[in-house]
């Protein structure tokens, strides 16, 4: 059987390169490679599809009109995550704004995390539920974290960023990091585990 | 031999999932996992908590979603260039 031919995909960099020299079809590529990823971050950040789509817009507007002045320090994907973050973050602060407490201060690395839930979990537990099901009790377990530890936590776990790459995204040490992820599984195992549980 | 109480055990928890600690460390916590129940449904629950999350599954970008972001590039970056 005839394979298919095997299309080298470039590196984001050499994409950067041609898109700054004005390809629109290296940045269209750019855009088609992490859309996903930046609306599902959106989602998970916001738990809503109207702020997670201008996230989405919002964060690649701000890509298209600053890559002239991206010196490349970071990879383009950390680049374009810090500035999903941040437009993230400021749907949530805007839906807030009755609050003058910024989201940054409510994060405590410090405080006690004890676990309540000891029952084994039933075994498999995504597939026995239908997907849409299993995307609202993971999506309402993220969404009880603050958005300090749930920005960790998203980054980590479901974008699989290195704890580098969150610390440089977030502008956080890496240990804060640590701190806040082992914080944020903890919590989100204890409402997962209320779903979960055997029983 | 070094024994662990259930707080450090489930301090590091989360550090030994990422495979972020030492040989000794990583081995005294699975014996403190092999003799204490409850911090063994806390670690089992915590790695498939992690599973179930890194698998990607969630959130298809929705088609007209798609639509709008390209659309709004495409009109940038033909404004730019003219």
């Amino acid at each position: 059987m005839a394979e298919s031919p095997q299309v080298a995909l470039k590196d984001d960099s050499v994409l950067v390169t041609e898109a700054k020299a004005g390809s629109y079809a290296a940045f269209d590529e750019l855009v088609n490679r992490y859309e996903k990823k930046i609306y599902r971050l959106g989602m998970n950040l916001t738990g809503n599809p109207e702020d997670a789509e201008d996230v989405l817009q919002e964060a690649f507007l701000k890509v298209f009109v600053h890559l002239p002045d991206f010196r490349e320090d970071s990879r383009f994907y950390t680049w374009l995550v810090r500035i999903a973050v941040n437009e993230g973050l400021m749907k949530l602060r805007k839906r807030r704004s009755d609050k003058s407490v910024p989201i940054e201060d409510s994060v405590d690395e410090e405080g006690e995390v004890m676990p309540r839930e000891f029952a084994d979990w039933k075994p498999n537990p995504e597939e026995q539920y239908a997907q849409a099901e299993i995307e609202e009790i993971l999506r309402n377990a993220a969404q009880s974290l603050s958005p300090g530890f749930r920005t960790v936590f998203l980054l980590r776990d479901v974008d699989g960023l290195s704890t580098q790459e969150t610390a440089d995204v977030l502008g956080i040490s890496e240990g804060a990091v640590k701190a806040r992820l082992f914080r944020a599984r903890l919590q989100v195992r204890e409402e997962l585990s209320k779903v979960f549980k055997r029983g | 031999m070094t024994l662990l109480n259930c707080d450090d055990c489930l301090e590091q928890i989360s550090n030994y999932l990422d495979g972020a600690i030492d040989a000794d460390l990583k081995r005294t916590l699975e014996e403190h996992l092999g003799l204490c129940r409850h911090c063994k449904v806390v670690f089992d629950s915590t790695r498939k908590t992690i599973e179930l999350y890194c698998d990607g599954k969630l959130f298809e970008l929705p088609i007209g979603v798609r639509d709008r972001l390209h659309a709004a590039l495409r009109r940038c970056w033909d404004e730019k260039v003219k």
